[in-house]
């Protein structure tokens, strides 16, 4: 009963954790291009000049 | 770089078909920051678009060019409509609903498995609060949906596949409380939970659907977001945008582009191709003072146009309004899933109440009546009609999406699987839509590469026909000198020491035929005659569409005399030179005499019958107007797409037919053990996961079935 009281909250607080991350992505777009992701990698690397 | 950091960046999207590939991606990413006024530029591959931050000044001819000057065509897209913006936050609540369910829904089941091992006691109730916490939270968020839905249609009198879920997933949410706060041995929000995310699963599988042919007819929308260079008053030339164009303005249109606007030709002369706007498919000469429409495409000579009514009170206006008519019948099809509801909830209900009260009667008390009764409302929760529909239907839709057809939602399937008779129309949608030369098999071998030389130096819509069939015929350009282009008569050039051209044949052709002559040292040398052609497999097309059972016909705006030779060659009956409203009269009579018409066609004419047919399909050539109004669009010169999307909807009503078989199946069996009462949350579980998965992995077997 004890280690219930400890195992519990972690185990709903890592659900909430990966809950959170994937609003995040979803917020930030990563689902927008999934075809395109998986052909980025062909992408060779652009010289350095970033603004 | 320096000058697009110093002003302001604007944001502009461009939709680009042609993206193929990675080196696409490199090319375009790389290539369009190398032009000074662009900042960045990001690629959408899944919806072929490019998102650009630019310089505010830069001009949109310019942003074109800059795709051009890499060998890709992009079109801008302007502002979306409102609604797009309302169907894609749908979409991205449903999301957020799905993983809310997923996450609230896999916890709870953590807790339910040691109830169901024999946690016991103070225990047990410690992890059904504990559930009660997760599941309540998760019902009034992940549940909006459904109890929006169901509220919308008990307030208009009506029920819906929403009313009862919504009645299932309150009363069972209120009496597992009610077990938690009196200790009682059996709480649903497990099964309460679950049910909430298999149906948000279908219901995000749905929209997603709609999203991802909605981004394709966008990308496809050609003439939306074009625009025309209008002359002011010092003579000077600037691009304004198809929605700033004002009446009044003067529009200079070269040979090749579309009108941006009704108008009056106010300068020069040339030949018109009304195809997509009468279905016509012999150009018309225009000169000064004849009236022109937007749409229409300017063929030989530049022009310009003074303009009369732009942007929505164009002449096509008239055919916006019978569109507008013609697609308020197709809102009256209910979808197959309420359809079944209208049936099924009532049903259900009953049985529900029937057990409640046979429970009272033997003297079992409130109390368990009511369990049983939701045990009851559980098992028969329209889990396969929720879930196995849209499954069934997405996977239809994607693997029609990879023989090339766009199909806007899941009803349209629904429809096409119904069709029993096709209207079709001609020019575009029969044929190309496009001059091919025909008889460039009569030209000496000698002249081709000369002929490509001279056709693709020019943007005429000939040389450019010219210009794909000798480039296909691996034909390479010999090397001319002093090329130079004469609006309304053709191309000239130096030639091996010899005065060449190709343009306008010297002595006029027999009626309007179209063609053009080569000429060396001004003797003509050779004559090509252009024709709009039949598709390459409409005949193979037509005769599956028979086989099939649906008996075509043509519906043309065109003259007898234009489509006879068509309808000879296809063993088909045609109806000749209907107007818009003879197109909607003809699919009105066909309706009223109990078939179910497809029609087919590409033409602003088309668009009020594609909007009135049972279901529509539209060629990724057509107007704007009809790929708007038609449920599918089929890409290519290949017409047996057509045929694959009827063949494809036929199936995916086979499988959701068999999937409501399935689950009243199911029922059959699970219902009578919980009207006896052993349906304990555990059995529950096991029947609804396991129901779930059949459909779904019924519906996967469409995967296979193009080939």
């Amino acid at each position: 009963m004890n280690g219930l009281i400890f195992l519990i909250p972690v185990a709903l607080g890592l659900g909430l954790l990966g809950l959170a991350a994937f609003f995040w992505s979803v917020r930030k777009g990563q689902f927008d291009d999934l075809d395109g992701a998986a052909l980025r990698i062909f992408v060779e690397e652009e010289e350095e000049k970033e603004s | 770089m320096t000058t697009a950091a110093a002003t302001a960046l604007i944001e502009r999207d461009f939709a680009v078909p042609d993206i193929r590939c990675a080196g696409c991606i490199a090319k375009l990413e790389q290539g369009l920051v190398r032009d000074s006024r662009i900042a960045s530029a990001r690629v959408n591959f899944t919806e072929k678009r490019v998102h650009l931050s630019c310089a505010a000044d830069a001009k949109m001819p310019d942003l074109i060019g800059a795709f051009s000057l890499l060998g890709f065509e992009a079109h801008p897209i302007g502002d979306g409509p409102a609604d797009v913006d309302a169907q894609a936050a749908t979409s991205r609540e449903l999301v957020r609903a799905v993983a809310v369910s997923g996450f609230a829904m896999m916890n709870i089941m953590l807790l339910s498995v040691s109830v169901w091992s024999g946690a016991a006691g103070a225990t047990r109730d410690l992890f059904h609060w504990l559930s009660a916490l997760i599941a309540i939270p998760t019902v009034a968020y992940a549940g909006r949906p459904f109890f929006r839905s169901a509220w919308r249609a008990l307030s208009h009198r009506q029920t819906n596949m929403d009313v009862p879920i919504a009645i299932g997933v309150l009363l069972t949410t209120a009496l597992s409380l009610y077990e938690t706060a009196t200790s009682g041995p059996h709480a649903y929000f497990d099964s309460v939970v679950m049910l909430l995310f298999f149906l948000l699963c279908g219901r995000w599988l749905d929209s997603v659907m709609r999203d991802r042919a909605r981004g394709g007819v966008t990308a496809l929308l050609r003439n939306m977001g074009t625009g025309a260079m209008v002359l002011d008053d010092r003579g000077a030339t600037r691009w304004v945008d198809a929605t700033e164009l004002q009446p009044g303005m003067v529009m200079l249109v070269a040979a090749g582009e579309r009108l941006a606007a009704d108008g009056l030709i106010v300068g020069g002369a040339s030949q018109i191709d009304l195809s997509l706007l009468t279905g016509e498919s012999a150009p018309v000469a225009a000169d000064i003072d004849d009236r022109v429409h937007a749409g229409t495409l300017n063929l030989d000579a530049p022009i310009r146009v003074k303009v009369t009514a732009a942007g929505t009170d164009t002449a096509i206006a008239d055919i916006a309004r019978l569109m507008g008519e013609a697609a308020q019948g197709k809102s009256r099809y209910v979808r197959i899933a309420d359809r079944a509801a209208r049936l099924y909830a009532p049903a259900v209900h009953l049985l529900a109440l029937l057990s409640f009260i046979g429970w009272m009667a033997v003297g079992a008390g409130w109390h368990h009546s009511l369990l049983i009764a939701v045990a009851v409302l559980i098992i028969t929760c329209p889990c396969a009609l929720g879930l196995a529909v849209p499954a069934a239907q997405i996977v239809a839709a994607g693997a029609l999406m990879r023989v090339g057809v766009l199909i806007k939602d899941g009803s349209a399937l629904e429809r096409l699987a119904e069709v029993d008779r096709a209207l079709i129309d001609k020019t575009g949608t029969l044929t190309l839509g496009r001059p091919d030369a025909i008889d460039l098999d009569r030209v000496d071998e000698m002249q081709r590469p000369l002929l490509l030389a001279l056709a693709q130096a020019s943007r005429h819509p000939l040389s450019e026909a010219l210009t794909r069939e000798l480039a296909a015929r691996g034909v390479m350009p010999d090397a001319v000198d002093n090329i130079r282009e004469t609006p309304g008569f053709g191309v000239e050039a130096i030639w091996r020491g010899h005065q060449v051209s190709l343009g306008r044949p010297q002595v006029p052709l027999f009626g309007s035929t179209l063609a053009t002559e080569l000429a060396i040292d001004g003797v003509p040398a050779a004559t090509i005659h252009f024709a709009d052609r039949l598709r390459p497999d409409a005949g193979a097309a037509i005769d599956a569409l028979r086989k099939a059972g649906i008996e075509p016909t043509i519906l043309s705006g065109d003259r007898a005399e234009a489509v006879a030779p068509i309808a000879r060659e296809l063993g088909m009956t045609a109806q000749t030179g209907m107007s818009p409203q003879d197109k909607l009269s003809a699919i009105a009579r066909q309706s009223a005499a109990g078939h179910k018409v497809l029609m087919i066609g590409d033409g602003l004419n088309d668009g009020p019958a594609l909007a009135a047919g049972h279901a529509s399909i539209a060629p990724g050539s057509a107007s704007d107007a009809g790929k708007n109004a038609a449920d599918c669009i089929f890409l290519g010169d290949r017409m047996m797409p057509v045929v694959q999307a009827i063949d494809m909807a036929r199936r995916t009503q086979a499988i959701v037919r068999q999937n409501f078989i399935l689950a009243i199946g199911y029922n059959v069996f699970a219902v009578p053990l919980a009207i006896l009462g052993h349906v304990t949350p555990l059995v529950a579980a096991v029947a609804m996961s396991g129901s779930s998965l059949i459909v779904v992995g019924n519906a996967l077997r469409l995967k296979a079935a193009i080939r």
